[in-house]
């Protein structure tokens, strides 16, 4: 079946997911449901302890057994050393037939690969995978479909019951021997723990791991001992080095500082431009630069961000520092700035992956924003963009929160270079669509920049602004003017994943890689 | 014209390709490349064209491609050939002249 962007659904994935096919960015609007809810066990008596000695332990204790879900949080990125540890044990255990639900996965978790041949793993449901996990699902190895949704789109199916977590392991940088669970203060910060909040309330079971204890009571809690079954203590949690790392030098390189300038050049020139705008941005070089251009210009005409939203990083937290943000709004950290401000400036706070982004509560942070700027590895004529799938076919990337912050900002601005070596970025038709074009309203390349069309209001709020404006078919006329019309990939009829759209539907599929060979 | 011997041009950069040229009987194509499944097709055809521009007959020739552009490509494989039929970087070579702007575009 045909969805809202195009995209032919194969009635045998309608049919084994029992999911409808995408009808729009908006077409859930009011529409009510009932929550899904955990199986709780009391803990009345004070004698218990939480304590559990291992991790083999506590899966016991947890009634770990073939075909549940266990769920995780990517907080400490490429440093996290939990998925693998918990999974080691459940394969040594015996276990078969595991569906992990992640709010991502990444080159770090590459030693589960095994497992997802051997069949301990048949299912994984992420923002996306990266590395070996990506390569293993693009090749059929997964037994399963793997699903892939965004940060709020997680949320939403924990809540809605499309998921149900049997139990959640939680990293935790420090906890106390009663659960209380916070992201500062240990030996493997990474600042928040916004994605693991539906977890802790969503899932039967609870298990914090950390490698700091800290004497009880562990305050302000991410997560409140009333959600933890159990406490485990490990040597390390993460490898702090690749959790966060030091403040990306500012890009030198002249295309992304020119589509930096673009962007800051577009912002300042739409209405939404005015004291008190809300704010989102990404950590790629071209994103950081404009956040640095962006903020001379607030300075310059004492203009200051009410909202800064999202993951966030070092540029925006000096922004807020030097009082041009009222306040950083935080589910996610990329540096030790960030880090570093969240546990010590009071205007910079923490939210839940459902406060950010879930499309079915009563109003996310997302749907306040004037402005995202995101990075696409694809955009089509149509302004779909890819942000999942490469230009080969391969699963090698996440939603993260792309389609969410896009279908809530007023001004979605995509930057991406219009050549990434042959690959043109501007194409016909982007291998699999992640966020639809309804949602996208600006594109800027290093050739020029592109207004969709269906936002005659910025075109009109445009018209004497010095830009280079094109449209979005000209952009890509150019990319192949250069590069020569790429050929479309071939793949082969089996359907390995599932793009998921923000509201439960789907979007797009990926299917099995297929070995090119000459005809 | 003919291949002599073995020789090699380009790099693995980013947007390069490395092109090596061996005697060969007939032309013997191998292609890897980073953009095969949507550039395949090009990258054979120009490889093919250059070869057929250089009169060459006989080779094996060894393409890496990292995502160059048809330009790049061109280059390569010229460069390769020239090297293994004994040419060298100099403009003359055992008395023979480059051909600047004829076989080589």
């Amino acid at each position: 079946m045909i969805n809202a962007v195009g995209r032919d659904i194969p009635e045998k994935v309608l049919q084994d997911t029992g999911m409808q096919v995408f009808q729009g960015a908006y077409a859930r609007h009011n529409q009510t449901y009932k929550k899904a809810a955990p199986t709780v066990r009391g803990i009345v008596d004070p004698k218990e302890s939480k304590m559990v000695d291992s991790i083999a332990e506590v899966l016991k204790k947890c009634g770990i057994k073939d075909g549940m879900t266990i769920s995780f949080h990517h907080h400490f990125r490429e440093g996290d050393y939990v998925v693998n540890m918990v999974m080691e044990e459940i394969h040594k255990m015996g276990i078969k037939d595991i569906t992990i639900c992640a709010s991502s996965l990444g080159k770090a978790h590459n030693p589960i690969v095994p497992m997802i041949e051997d069949g301990t793993i048949v299912g994984i449901q992420s923002s996306g995978v990266r590395g070996k996990i990506g390569e293993a699902i693009s090749t059929g190895k997964l037994k399963g479909y793997a699903i892939m949704r965004s940060h709020g789109g997680r949320v939403r199916a924990i809540e809605e019951g499309d998921v149900h977590i049997d139990i959640a392991f939680i990293g935790a940088p420090t906890c106390d021997c009663y659960g209380n669970m916070r992201a500062v203060g240990g030996k493997s910060d990474c600042g928040v723990l916004s994605y693991a909040v539906a977890d802790a309330m969503y899932a039967d079971k609870v298990v914090a791991i950390t490698d700091t204890l800290v004497p009880y009571p562990n305050l302000p809690a991410s997560i409140s001992q009333v959600y933890v079954d159990y406490v485990v203590k490990v040597d390390e949690i993460g490898n702090p080095a690749k959790i966060a790392t030091g403040a990306a030098k500012p890009t030198t390189d002249v295309r992304k500082i020119m589509m930096a300038e673009y962007c800051t050049q577009f912002v300042i020139n739409t209405p939404y431009f005015k004291d008190g705008f809300t704010y989102q941005t990404g950590v790629g070089g071209a994103s950081i630069a404009s956040t640095i251009s962006l903020g001379k210009i607030m300075k310059e005409r004492g203009i200051k961000m009410g909202l800064g939203l999202g993951g966030i990083a070092g540029p925006m937290c000096k922004l807020l520092e030097e009082g041009l943000i009222e306040k950083l709004v935080d589910t996610q950290d990329f540096d030790l700035t960030a880090i570093e401000s969240v546990a010590k400036n009071p205007n910079h706070y923490e939210i839940t992956a459902s406060e950010y982004a879930n499309p079915m509560n009563k109003g996310a942070y997302v749907n306040q924003l004037d402005f995202v700027i995101l990075a696409s590895l694809e955009v089509d004529v149509n302004f779909n963009c890819n942000v999942v799938v490469d230009s080969n076919g391969m699963i090698t990337g996440a939603q993260g929160g792309h389609p969410d912050t896009a279908a809530g900002a007023k001004c979605t601005i995509v930057i991406a270079p219009l050549l990434q070596g042959r690959t043109p970025a501007i194409c016909t038709n982007v291998t699999t669509v992640t966020t639809p074009g309804e949602t996208v309203d600006v594109v800027i390349t290093d050739y020029g920049i592109a207004i969709n069309p269906r936002r005659q209001d910025l075109i009109e709020a445009m018209k004497d602004v010095k830009l280079p404006f094109k449209t979005i078919e000209e952009l890509r006329d150019i990319a192949y003017s250069i590069v020569g019309e790429p050929d479309p990939v071939e793949f082969g009829d089996r359907v390995v994943g599932i793009i998921e759209g923000r509201d439960g539907t789907i979007m797009d599929v990926v299917r099995e890689i297929k070995p090119y060979e000459f005809d | 014209m003919e291949v002599k011997g073995t020789a090699m041009a380009g790099t693995l950069e980013s947007s390069d390709a490395q092109v090596t040229v061996e005697p060969g009987t007939g032309i013997e194509l191998s292609i890897e490349s980073s953009v095969i499944n949507q550039y395949g097709k090009k990258i054979r055809a120009t490889v093919l064209e250059t070869l057929e521009r250089l009169e060459v007959k006989d080779a094996k020739v060894t393409v890496v491609d990292k995502g160059a552009l048809d330009c790049t490509l061109k280059a390569r494989v010229e460069g390769a050939v020239f090297r293994a039929s004994g040419y060298s970087e100099d403009v003359i070579c055992a008395g023979k002249k480059l051909p600047w702007g004829g076989a080589i575009q």
